[in-house]
């Protein structure tokens, strides 16, 4: 266990979030886009848990924050993805740069 | 509460009426005018029980009258002394002024009953004259200067809505903002006086503000004679600017053009507010710190010549005009004059003091003709249909009933015994004689004129000729005719009436005065100025125009109201309107109204430039997001330490 130090899991997590960070940006379809956002979650969640690991390993804080992580962006998805289905009803289309009526 | 706690119905009972009828007036129409006067009738009660018990049971202690304050709210404090109360007070000036202002506000009620019968706006009339009673009333208990000029303005305000009830009729308007103006104007300065007076008598309570000024060594009194400002002493200052604003409610000298014109309004109305109770309210004024004004010799001559000019002034006036009200307005300005000269030659206390008696004693009893008189005018307007004297005549017969209440008013204001009006007139002669000859020999001729004027009214509108028109109603209806009656009383009744011994300048008993031999030469005058108008006015004769064309230019001069309103617009429309009016006028446009608009165009610049930023793609508001956390995250990791 001591082999893996933890600033190789802060860099996995690091390069997480910045994949997802990138997928974000650069896709314009909504599906794509909360994928990415899931990625951006998931590092965080790897953050969590790994200091738990190391920082504090008598304690289970990290642990439980990681769960209620998951289960919100589960929450999370099922919402976006009710979003989605309405803008295609209205929209026919789940590009992101069809949806910009809100503006000046 | 030392028993006088019932007081304060006497002014909330006419605010009641007020509200009630103008929040229900169109649906209570007909009943507000019952509601209104039943209203009035319960405070005009409490007000006779008021003055029975201070003048009868406790007003009076160790044979003083002394001024009992039924009770007091503060409402403002501004400092330890100097706050706005509002609170009751009654001294014998108030409990006189109290029983006048609801017994002729009642007469009034009464009167309109008939009067405005079938107008539309019938329950808004009563309305108004319902604030317009609360206000007086109010005006003549207030214990404070500023709620005195609280209720001032609310008088000036009722005015004000009554004069311009016809408001479809332009020239009604006109006389309302003029009204308004003139008084506003004046109110201005009473309200700076009152600051004066407030800063260094170091109280705005009538009460205390004469305590502290009236011990001659006092501080407060040092203080406000040394310092002064362009040579004059701020004690003159300020009793001078509350002077004007008196002068200006009583249409004193050269503030009295509104008034004339103020007939506009429905003659009960002008019976009511400009003839019995708000055009006295300058006097009032005067009399109620007439302690701290007798500290002051110049105002006190400011007052006397300023009541003289005007007594003088209308009288000559009102020899010249047509219009009955006109006349009366006049009449009503003379006789104001006569109150507000007698205050001036007044002395402090003892038999000096007679000439303050004088003043209150002609207030109350000038009310009750001069309320009289307006009314018969009220009926003499409704059966002919007109203002204008030359209409008129050969009434006598037709109006039986207004032709004796006018004959006997007319007497009163000439000063004949035994009515009322004579009694009051030669108490102030006879001050006027033992403090200043000069001011009795115009008051005198005065006096004259006003007997030939009254009676060239008399006779113009019930002899002189034939009546030109065939009768279409009656005299009017009981209510109109019961308050002349009631009236008719009290002119014959009120001179005897021993106000000597009731309200006096001290509040100790004043001997009454009446001297026979001194009452002759003012009586035998005027009974010849009376002979000389009925000669002159008695049948249609050419005398009159005869004696005008050739007083020439002179009668030319009174007649046009000595050229005062054209000489007000003189300076109004040539020297107010161009050298004041405009530059106002252009700063406002373009340096007030400049920043403001150019406020609001840079923000709408500077919107314009940044809304591009809300294009309406989700991708670049996460962006912003981001790149916002970043800059937080370098701030506060390197830059803040």
């Amino acid at each position: 266990m001591n082999t893996v130090p933890l600033s190789h899991i802060l860099f996995l997590s690091t390069a997480l979030f910045f994949i997802g960070m990138y997928g974000l940006f650069t896709r314009r379809n909504m599906i794509t886009m909360l994928m990415a956002i899931e990625l951006m979650l998931n590092s965080v969640n790897i953050n969590f848990v790994a200091f738990n690991k190391y920082l504090y390993p008598g304690k289970l804080d990290g642990l439980f924050f990681a769960l209620f992580i998951i289960t919100i962006a589960a929450a999370e998805a099922a919402v976006a993805i009710a979003i989605i289905i309405n803008l295609y009803r209205t929209h026919r289309s789940i590009d992101v740069d069809d949806a910009t009526d809100m503006k000046y | 509460m030392n028993g006088y706690a019932y007081l304060i119905w006497i002014p909330l009972l006419p605010l009641l009426g007020f509200v009630l009828m103008g929040l229900f007036g169109r649906t209570l129409r007909n009943a507000s005018g019952m509601i209104g006067t039943l209203l009035l009738a319960g405070s005009t009660l409490l007000s006779f029980v008021a003055a029975y018990q201070y003048f009868f049971s406790d007003g009076k202690v160790n044979d003083v009258y002394r001024k009992i304050t039924a009770f007091t709210i503060t409402w403002l404090q501004f400092s330890p002394g100097v706050s706005i109360d509002m609170s009751l007070v009654i001294d014998p000036v108030s409990a006189m002024m109290l029983v006048v202002v609801c017994f002729v506000s009642l007469m009034v009620h009464v009167f309109s009953l008939g009067y405005m019968k079938g107008e539309t706006r019938f329950a808004t009339y009563y309305a108004y004259l319902s604030l317009f009673t609360f206000s007086m009333l109010g005006l003549v208990l207030a214990g404070n200067l500023f709620q005195v000029y609280i209720f001032w303005e609310l008088v000036g305000v009722s005015s004000f809505l009554l004069i311009g009830f016809y408001y479809d009729r332009p020239s009604a308007v006109a006389a309302s903002k003029k009204a308004f103006i003139v008084t506003r104007f004046a109110d201005l300065g009473f309200l700076v006086g009152i600051l004066v007076m407030a800063f260094y008598g170091q109280s705005l309570d009538i009460a205390t503000l004469i305590g502290n000024l009236a011990a001659p060594q006092s501080a407060a009194y040092l203080s406000m004679t040394t310092a002064g400002f362009m040579g004059i002493s701020a004690l003159t200052w300020g009793l001078l600017l509350i002077f004007i604003g008196g002068a200006g409610k009583s249409a004193m000298f050269p503030l009295h053009i509104w008034l004339p014109d103020a007939m506009e309004g429905p003659t009960p109305v002008s019976a009511l507010i400009h003839a019995a109770t708000m055009v006295v309210a300058g006097v009032y004024l005067v009399a109620r710190l007439f302690p701290v004004f007798s500290l002051d010799v110049s105002v006190m001559q400011v007052v006397t010549w300023t009541g003289i000019v005007s007594a003088l002034l209308a009288a000559l006036i009102a020899c010249t005009q047509t219009d009955i009200k006109r006349v009366l307005a006049y009449s009503t300005m003379s006789q104001i004059g006569y109150m507000m000269f007698a205050l001036g030659i007044s002395g402090s206390g003892g038999e000096d003091g007679l000439g303050f008696m004088a003043s209150m004693f002609h207030l109350f009893t000038h009310a009750f003709f001069k309320s009289l008189l307006f009314l018969c005018a009220g009926v003499i307007i409704h059966f002919v249909h007109s203002n204008d004297m030359r209409d008129m005549g050969g009434l006598r017969k037709l109006l039986p009933v207004t032709h004796v209440c006018f004959l006997v008013a007319c007497l009163a204001i000439s000063g004949i015994p035994p009515f009322a009006g004579f009694f009051s007139k030669e108490e102030i002669l006879l001050a006027a004689y033992h403090a200043n000859k000069p001011v009795y020999f115009i008051a005198l001729f005065t006096a004259v004129l006003t007997a030939f004027y009254m009676f060239r009214l008399y006779f113009s509108v019930f002899w002189h000729k034939e009546p030109g028109h065939s009768p279409t109603h009656g005299e009017g209806a009981l209510s109109m005719k019961l308050p002349l009656i009631v009236l008719l009383l009290c002119t014959v009744l009120a001179g005897f009436i021993p106000i000597a011994s009731w309200v006096t300048v001290d509040g100790k008993t004043l001997a009454t005065h009446m001297n026979p031999g001194f009452s002759v030469a003012p009586v035998v005058l005027s009974t010849l100025a009376i002979l000389l108008a009925m000669r002159w006015y008695k049948k249609t004769s050419d005398t009159p125009d005869a004696a005008a064309s050739a007083l020439g230019p002179a009668f030319q001069t009174v007649s046009k109201k000595f050229y005062i309103d054209e000489a007000y617009l003189f300076v109004t429309r040539k020297i107010v309107f161009p050298f004041i009016g405009r530059p106002a006028a252009w700063i406002d446009r373009h340096i007030v109204d400049g920043a403001v608009n150019g406020i609001a165009g840079i923000t709408g610049k500077l919107s314009q430039s940044v809304r591009a930023w809300q294009s309406g793609k989700v991708q670049s508001y996460a962006l912003y997001f981001f790149s916002g956390i970043a800059l937080l995250a370098i701030v506060f990791i390197y830059l803040w330490k």
